[in-house]
């Protein structure tokens, strides 16, 4: 027994309650036609009006305080940031307003420069999600299809550092970004300071490599039998196959460095440069309008908003099989 | 016949030890090592190294200028002598215990009411989850403004309708701890909900259907047959939960700089005061490396004694 297997036996605990990577053939009808199975209350329950009568105050409040505490601070940011300062301070729970300061979004865009450090968290999104796809499926498809002789040994290492706390390579982290060891670059104010550490995500190798080896071996032995070498076998059959799985890895990754705070404000210290996320606090301490602080907080949250309404299933589908371990 | 009985193993030894270099790389050698290349080089640079070089730090004495020496034990001695480091130690732990009591539970609550429902679960897992969707920074900064201390403040004017207020949230020291393990519960408890969710979702029917029959009201399946079913998966979030208050950084960051007076300072925050302010990577490596080695130690003890609860 390799010391991979090992790590991965001690690992389930992490995946517990997760069901398997599904392959794509079971997708579609498996969801819908299967009625839901019953929960702590049963049918005969139901039809008791004392619990029907629970039920429905119960589900009433917990609805309620759920549009309150997950949608409310998305409209009051709304509203907000169409409102003049004066309004937002003196009456905060104000539900009628006149949505007469429009110049807010505008000022925040381009006095505050929030469009820029947009397109900044833009870029250090696709680029972070880039990097952690290709060195993700590159160490899936090495260890779940290529298993080379020490493929164990990178498998045990990459795993061995889901169980470190992230605290003991921050500060290091950042001195290599300083001064590349061998290499004797500095990658401070670039992009690849966040964009190529974003790619060292065992997690996702993890889950990854779990899809791919549920993918029938028959496949890969047919494309190889007819003369696939291992980039085709990866870009033609591995690959569409893991559609799911790897549309769940963007979507998170994505969200997840749109939130990054802490690494893009030490390694991006030049303020053309600066996501959102670092450069929102800077705008907070400065003195600008309470109106276009909020109206930047609203410029900020409402794009990962339109992409969660967009691929809601496919988020919460993907946190609750893959998720679990954060970071 | 000795002769025959010999010569294998001998000639296979003799094969095995000449490597072939063709041979391996037709047999797809070659392209493992390609496909390696990217993986070890990130890893090497961003992962590995990091944690080796984090404990050499942790002994040596470097201002980025001059060559590091190796000066011993003494960021040890020097961070554990910090008075300030029991305040922040005490600090995170309090924080850790009342994101565990008032915040852990939150999410199995809720996923095990949005468990039962027959209708509309997606618009409720989608509303759970979107406070997990926002950027922290924006939030806390939201936040920041509903904890408006003035009696017109958000908050304090919600509480103000039924009599109870204002309270000073951030601005106190007995209260601004609490107030962001309010935030912090506020933007964790969706997407922990939706792994409950999805670990409900593999509890076995027939065990309430045995427990209905043996005539277990609603409250005791839950507290008999759901939580049993779920203590894997709450054991783990539990041991997740820990190790990440125990490394809190960007809400006291943001929310109060660890004040007011020392109140949230937490260890996260004094490690990115002696490095990023300080310039003492020295100290701030020797304190990561003793948070890191508590934490590895809690979770070996914590899953030893989970492991005996899980199976009796």
């Amino acid at each position: 027994m390799s010391v991979a297997d090992k790590l991965l036996k001690a690992a389930p605990a992490i995946t517990a309650g997760e069901d398997r990577p599904q392959p794509p053939a079971r997708r579609g009808p498996r969801r819908t036609a299967e009625p839901k199975d019953r929960g702590v209350i049963s049918a005969s329950d139901r039809k008791r009006p004392a619990v029907k009568a629970w039920l429905r105050i119960v589900q009433t409040i917990l609805l309620v305080v759920l549009i309150v505490s997950g949608l409310g601070p998305l409209l009051w940011a709304a509203k907000a940031s169409i409102s003049p300062s004066n309004d937002i301070v003196s009456d905060p729970m104000g539900i009628w307003f006149s949505p007469n300061e429009w110049g807010n979004l505008l000022l925040a865009w381009n006095g505050a420069r929030i469009g820029q450090s947009l397109g900044n968290t833009v870029i250090l999104a696709l680029g972070s999600t880039l990097s952690t796809l290709i060195v993700s499926v590159a160490a899936a498809f090495l260890l779940s299809v290529l298993r080379p002789r020490w493929g164990p040994w990178l498998s045990g290492a990459i795993i061995a550092t889901l169980f470190l706390p992230g605290v003991v390579s921050f500060v290091p982290l950042y001195l290599t970004i300083l001064d590349m060891p061998l290499l004797n670059v500095s990658l401070q104010d670039t992009f690849w300071a966040v964009w190529l550490p974003a790619g060292a995500s065992a997690f996702n190798v993890v889950v990854l490599k779990r899809f791919f080896d549920s993918i029938p071996r028959e496949y890969m032995e047919a494309a190889k039998i007819d003369g696939a070498g291992p980039m085709r076998i990866l870009t033609m059959v591995v690959l569409p196959l893991s559609r799911p799985i790897l549309g769940v890895i963007v979507l998170l990754s994505v969200v997840g460095s749109w939130k990054e705070f802490l690494w893009p404000m030490l390694v991006l210290s030049n303020p053309d440069l600066q996501p959102v996320s670092v450069m929102l606090p800077r705008l907070a301490t400065g003195n600008s309008p309470l109106s276009v602080q909020m109206a930047a907080v609203f410029l900020t949250i409402i794009i990962p908003v339109v992409l969660f309404a967009i691929f809601q299933k496919q988020f919460l589908r993907g946190v609750g099989t893959a998720g679990g371990v954060k970071g | 016949m000795t002769k025959t009985l010999d010569a294998p193993p001998a000639a296979t030894a003799r094969r095995r030890k000449r490597f072939n270099l063709t041979r391996w790389a037709q047999g797809g050698g070659l392209h493992a090592v390609l496909f390696a290349v990217p993986v070890v080089l990130v890893y090497v640079y961003f992962s590995w190294g990091p944690v080796i070089q984090g404990l050499i730090l942790s002994f040596q004495k470097t201002n980025l200028v001059q060559p590091a020496e190796w000066v011993g034990w003494s960021n040890f001695t020097y961070v554990l002598a910090d008075p300030g480091l029991v305040q922040a130690s005490l600090n995170t732990g309090y924080f850790a215990l009342l994101a565990l009591v008032f915040g852990f539970p939150v999410p199995i609550i809720l996923a095990v009411l949005i468990n039962e429902l027959r209708k509309y679960d997606t618009l409720y897992n989608a509303l759970a989850y979107l406070p997990a969707i926002v950027p922290p920074v924006a939030a806390i900064l939201l936040w920041k403004f509903f904890y408006d201390p003035d009696a017109a403040g958000m908050f304090n004017t919600a509480l103000g309708w039924i009599g109870l207020g204002p309270f000073p949230w951030l601005n106190a020291e007995n209260s601004a701890m609490s107030s962001i393990v309010l935030y912090a519960t506020w933007a964790g408890a969706g997407s922990t909900a939706i792994i409950y969710i999805a670990a409900l979702a593999t509890v076995r029917t027939e065990l309430y259907e045995a427990a209905e029959i043996d005539g277990a009201g609603i409250w005791r399946r839950i507290w008999h047959i759901t939580l049993p079913q779920l203590r894997n998966v709450i054991f783990v979030m539990m041991l997740l939960q820990i190790i990440g208050t125990f490394q809190i950084f960007t809400e006291p960051y943001l929310f109060t700089g660890g004040g007011p007076n020392n109140a949230t300072q937490t260890i996260l925050l004094k490690i990115y005061n002696y490095a990023f302010v300080n310039g003492d990577f020295g100290a701030a490596t020797a304190l990561s490396v003793l948070l890191a080695a508590f934490l590895g130690l809690l979770s070996v003890a914590y899953y030893f004694v989970t492991k005996r609860w899980s199976t009796t």
